[in-house]
């Protein structure tokens, strides 16, 4: 299915939940409201004609100080669907508050996400609602902080052993 | 020079020559230099001409700990268990830029150099250093085992 056409096939089945849509050099992505990411992700895996029977990704963004968007939600949850059937892809976008940084878990829909949503909270401190088991999947535990936020200082180490700096 | 001290130097020479020629290495490898070890360790560069041809997958059985590749904070107590399991004497050889500095990782995550958690005694820097530069680190860590002081 081309793109564009998973885009409009979206925008008309999901309506208001879905904020905007677009296409950069042949990237197709939907920016989806965060109540409605599940219903959309449900809709993407077992709609007929889009089959996005695989989850490639979860990850996010970190916009602040990103020009025009200082004011604006600070982060944006990015999923990854690659339909193997139809081999076409998609891109979901969640923008998301600092203060309100919860996501609903797609662990129900495919078991991948639980260790992707891991890794999104290990690296930017993002929640994700009902997760079975939301730990940090890279760092250790004794970690302070998400690196990956753009208010975390580049240099900040902290070591188990050896000298603190 | 007494008659002792003579007698002394000559076997700690001798202890030398044979430990020079039986570097039985462990190779610690984590990171991507792992694969210009494995370039150097195999027959064409041929690293058995120094003795050091068996790697020995047990900190036990070790005497150089090789340690090949980018040191996370995740891995550097790790890192230092295999060091304390190793028997004396022991040396240390850091392979790669990442081990000997942190080479450009300037981060949250990487080790700014693993002479902050253990002792080296050879570091061979690159990107990931070439055979002949660890062939090179090879023949010093040699001559530092042969003139330095014998522990037995």
């Amino acid at each position: 299915m081309d793109g564009s056409a998973i885009l409009a096939r979206l925008r008309g089945r999901l309506g208001a939940r879905i904020i905007e849509t677009h296409e950069h050099h042949g990237d197709h992505t939907a920016v989806v409201v965060r109540d409605g990411i599940l219903d959309t992700l449900r809709f993407c895996r077992d709609d007929a004609e889009l089959r996005f029977d695989l989850l490639m990704d979860v990850t996010a963004v970190d916009y602040l100080k990103f020009p025009g968007r200082e004011d604006g939600p600070r982060f944006d949850v990015v999923y990854h669907l690659y339909s193997v059937p139809h081999n076409h892809r998609v891109r979901l976008k969640v923008p998301v508050e600092q203060d309100a940084a919860t996501v609903p878990t797609a662990t129900g829909l495919w078991p991948i996400a639980n260790w992707l949503e891991r890794e999104v909270w290990d690296m930017f401190g993002i929640r994700f609602e009902g997760h079975p088991d939301l730990r940090r999947l890279l760092l250790y535990e004794e970690f302070v902080g998400h690196p990956l936020r753009k208010d975390y200082p580049i240099d900040r180490r902290q070591p188990l052993i050896g000298p603190k700096v | 020079m007494g008659v002792g001290t003579f007698f002394t130097s000559k076997l700690d020479e001798a202890l030398g020559w044979a430990r020079k020629f039986s570097i039985f290495q462990y190779p610690f490898v984590t990171a991507c230099c792992g694969m210009e070890y494995m370039a150097t360790a195999c027959s064409h560069y041929d690293i058995d001409r120094f003795g050091a041809g068996l790697p020995r997958f047990s900190p036990r059985q070790a005497d150089v700990l090789f340690v090949v590749g980018t040191i996370s904070h995740k891995m550097a107590p790790v890192l230092r268990r295999i060091y304390d399991q190793m028997c004396e004497p022991k040396w240390v050889v850091a392979f790669g830029v990442c081990t000997c500095t942190g080479g450009f990782y300037n981060n949250y995550a990487t080790v700014q150099g693993i002479d902050t958690i253990i002792p080296v005694d050879v570091y061979i820097p690159g990107c990931p250093p070439r055979p002949e530069s660890v062939i090179d680190g090879l023949m010093k860590l040699q001559d530092k085992i042969a003139t330095g002081a014998q522990r037995y």
